[in-house]
C-alpha cells in the first residue's frame, strides 16, 4: 500500500502539471457546457430542460475524455518513450502501478463531475441531484469501464504521434453520435444503430436515468450490464497485449 | 564474489542470432565493459541480464538470482540506465528524483544523489529544459536513487560532446569508489580503456576476444615496422621487433641506403578492435 500511495501522489502531481490534460480531458467539458447551455439550456430537450439534459451529457463526455481519452494517451506516450520500460527496472509491482494510474485520473474526473454540477448551479440553476449513491455507482462503474477501453485501445496504437489522433477519432464522434451534446432523438436511423453499440450511449442513459428521472441504478440492469461488458472487453484486450516497452524504431 | 555468471548464452529475434553463445563473469566491485559495434548483441545480452528479455538458451544469474524469474526484491538491487533517457518532462529535477527513491525500501537520499551526478545547480529546474547531458546524469542519479549494488550502463555516453563525457566518466568512476559492480556497455574504445576493469569485446554475438584493457592490446602480438623502398610502402609485422629492426638497418647501412618514412609502432587498442570486429558493423 505504501507503494499505490507514493505512485498516487505522483501521478496527481503529474496530472496537475500536464496542461494538455487540464485543457483538454477537464476544462473543455466546462467550456461546452457553458456554450451549450447558453444556447439551448432554456429549451426542452426529451422532456426535460435543456441545461439538465446537458449536464448529464457532459458528465458523460468528460467521463470519456479524462477516462479513455486522457488515460490512452498518456499511456502511449509513456510506453513509447520509454517511461513504462524504465519503471519496470524498479521494484514497483505493475498492479501499484495500474492502480495508482487509474486512481489519480478516476480522482480527476470526480473534480470534473463536481465542478460541473457547480457550475450547473451557479449557471443554470439546476439542483444538486438528490440519487447521489446510486449516480456515485453509476458514475464509477462507467469511469472504470472507460478506463479498461483506455487502456485496451493503447494495444492498437504504436506510436506516441498517433496517440492524440486515434483516440481523438474514436472518442470525439462517438461523444457527439452517442448524445452527449446534443439529444439523438432527431439523427437519422443510421447513426442511431452505431450509437446503439457505443458504450457512452448506454452510460449516458445510466446517468440521465437516474440524474433527471430519480431511477436507482438497480433499475438499471441492461445500461449496467452493457457498460461493465464494454470495460471488461477492454481488461481483456489489455490483459493480453499491454506491453511495457516501445515499439521499435 | 560473482555478481554476474553467464554461460552459453543465446537469443535469437526470428532468423537472425543475436547472441550466439557467450560466457562471461563479473566480479563484484569490478567495472566490466562489453564492447562492440552496433548490433553486435550488446543491449540484447544486457536486457537478458536485466530481465527484460527471455534468452532462449543458457544459464545466466545476476545477483545470485535468475533475471527471467527474479522478484522485486532482487530490484532493489540493481540500478538501470537505458540507452533512451525517457522521463517526466513536468516535473523538476528533485521531483523526479524523489518519485523513484520512494520506490525503493532503502533509497540514496535524494540530496546526495544531486550531488554525485553534479545536478546540484539544476535541482529546482524542470527536466524538459536540461541539455543533453543533463538529462544522461539525472537518468544515471535515477539509476542510483535506490543505492544498487550492481550498476548496468547501456551506453552511458552515446551522443555526448567531449566535455560532457569526461563528466560522465568522472561520475562512473566515483560510483566504481563506493563499491558499486558496473556493467557497461559502448562502442567507444577510449570509454572502455578509461573505465573498465575488463573488457569483453562482441561482434556478431559472439565474445572475440576478453581480458583487462592491456591485455586487450598485448594479445596481438605483432608490433609493425614500416618503411618506404622505391616508392613502394613495405608493412612487416613480427613478434620480434629488435632482430628484425636490427637486420633491416644492418643491411640498409651496408647498402648505404636510407629508410624512408621509417616507422616501429605497437597496434592501439583501436587497431584490435577494429581487427576483432571487422565487418562488424552493420
Amino acid at each position: 500500500m505504501r507503494l499505490f500511495w507514493h505512485e498516487l501522489k505522483g501521478e496527481l502531481l503529474l496530472y496537475t502539471r500536464s496542461r494538455e490534460l487540464a485543457f483538454f480531458t477537464f476544462l473543455l467539458p466546462m467550456i461546452f457546457f457553458v456554450l451549450l447551455g447558453s444556447t439551448y439550456g432554456s429549451d426542452t430537450v426529451d422532456g426535460v430542460k435543456g441545461s439538465h439534459f446537458l449536464l448529464a451529457g457532459m458528465i458523460g463526455y468528460g467521463a470519456i475524455s479524462i477516462a479513455f481519452a486522457g488515460l490512452a494517451i498518456v499511456l502511449v506516450i509513456r510506453r513509447e518513450s520509454g517511461i513504462l520500460k524504465r519503471l519496470r527496472a524498479t521494484p514497483l509491482p505493475a498492479r501499484d502501478y495500474v492502480a495508482a494510474l487509474l486512481s489519480a485520473f478516476l480522482a480527476a474526473f470526480a473534480v470534473e463531475v463536481v465542478g460541473l454540477i457547480l457550475l450547473g448551479r451557479v449557471l443554470f440553476g439546476i439542483p444538486v441531484p438528490d440519487r447521489l449513491g446510486s449516480l456515485a455507482l453509476a458514475l464509477l462503474l462507467g469511469a472504470v469501464s472507460f478506463c479498461g477501453l483506455g487502456i485496451g485501445i493503447t494495444a492498437l496504437i504504436r506510436s506516441a504521434e498517433g496517440a492524440s489522433a486515434v483516440v481523438n477519432a474514436i472518442y470525439l464522434p462517438a461523444a457527439f453520435l452517442a448524445g452527449a451534446f446534443f439529444s439523438p432523438r432527431h439523427f437519422p436511423s443510421v447513426l442511431r444503430a452505431i450509437a446503439d453499440v457505443l458504450p457512452l450511449t448506454y452510460f449516458l442513459r445510466l446517468v440521465r436515468n437516474i440524474m433527471l428521472h430519480g431511477h436507482t441504478i438497480w433499475s438499471q440492469g441492461t445500461n449496467v450490464a452493457v457498460l461493465a461488458a464494454w470495460g471488461a472487453l477492454g481488461v481483456i484486450v489489455a490483459l493480453r497485449a499491454f506491453r511495457w516497452e516501445p515499439h521499435e524504431g | 564474489m560473482t555478481a554476474i555468471s553467464v554461460r552459453g548464452l543465446r537469443k535469437s529475434y526470428g532468423a537472425l542470432e543475436a547472441v550466439s553463445g557467450i560466457d562471461f563473469e563479473v566480479a563484484r566491485g569490478e567495472v566490466f565493459g562489453l564492447l562492440g559495434p552496433n548490433g553486435a548483441g550488446k543491449t540484447t545480452t544486457v536486457e537478458i541480464l536485466e530481465g527484460y528479455r527471455k534468452r532462449d538458451d543458457g544459464e545466466v544469474e545476476v545477483l545470485d538470482s535468475d533475471p527471467a524469474t527474479a522478484a522485486g526484491e532482487w530490484r532493489e538491487r540493481i540500478g538501470v540506465v537505458l540507452q533512451s533517457s525517457a522521463m517526466y518532462e513536468t516535473l523538476t529535477v528533485t521531483e523526479m528524483l524523489r518519485l523513484f527513491a520512494g520506490y525503493y525500501r532503502e533509497p540514496r537520499p535524494v540530496d546526495e544523489v544531486v550531488e554525485l551526478v553534479g545536478l546540484e545547480e539544476k535541482r529546482g529546474e524542470r527536466v524538459r529544459r536540461l541539455s543533453g547531458g543533463q538529462r544522461r546524469r539525472l537518468d544515471l542519479g535515477l539509476a542510483l536513487v535506490g543505492d544498487p549494488e550492481l550498476i548496468f550502463l547501456d551506453e552511458p555516453t552515446t551522443g555526448f560532446d567531449p566535455r560532457a563525457r569526461r563528466q560522465a566518466w568522472d561520475t562512473i568512476r566515483s560510483l566504481r569508489g563506493l563499491g558499486k559492480t558496473i556493467l557497461l556497455t559502448t562502442h567507444y574504445l577510449d570509454e572502455a580503456e578509461q573505465l573498465a576493469d575488463r573488457v569483453a569485446v562482441l561482434a556478431h554475438g559472439r565474445i572475440v576476444a576478453s581480458g583487462t584493457p592491456a591485455e586487450l592490446t598485448g594479445a596481438v602480438p605483432a608490433t609493425e615496422i614500416r618503411y618506404r623502398q622505391n616508392g613502394r610502402e613495405i608493412v612487416l609485422e613480427t613478434d620480434e621487433p629488435t632482430r628484425v629492426l636490427h637486420e633491416l638497418t644492418g643491411e640498409a647501412l651496408q647498402e648505404q641506403r636510407e629508410l624512408e618514412g621509417l616507422q616501429v609502432r605497437r597496434p592501439s587498442l583501436e587497431e584490435v578492435y577494429l581487427s576483432l570486429t571487422e565487418d562488424g558493423e552493420e
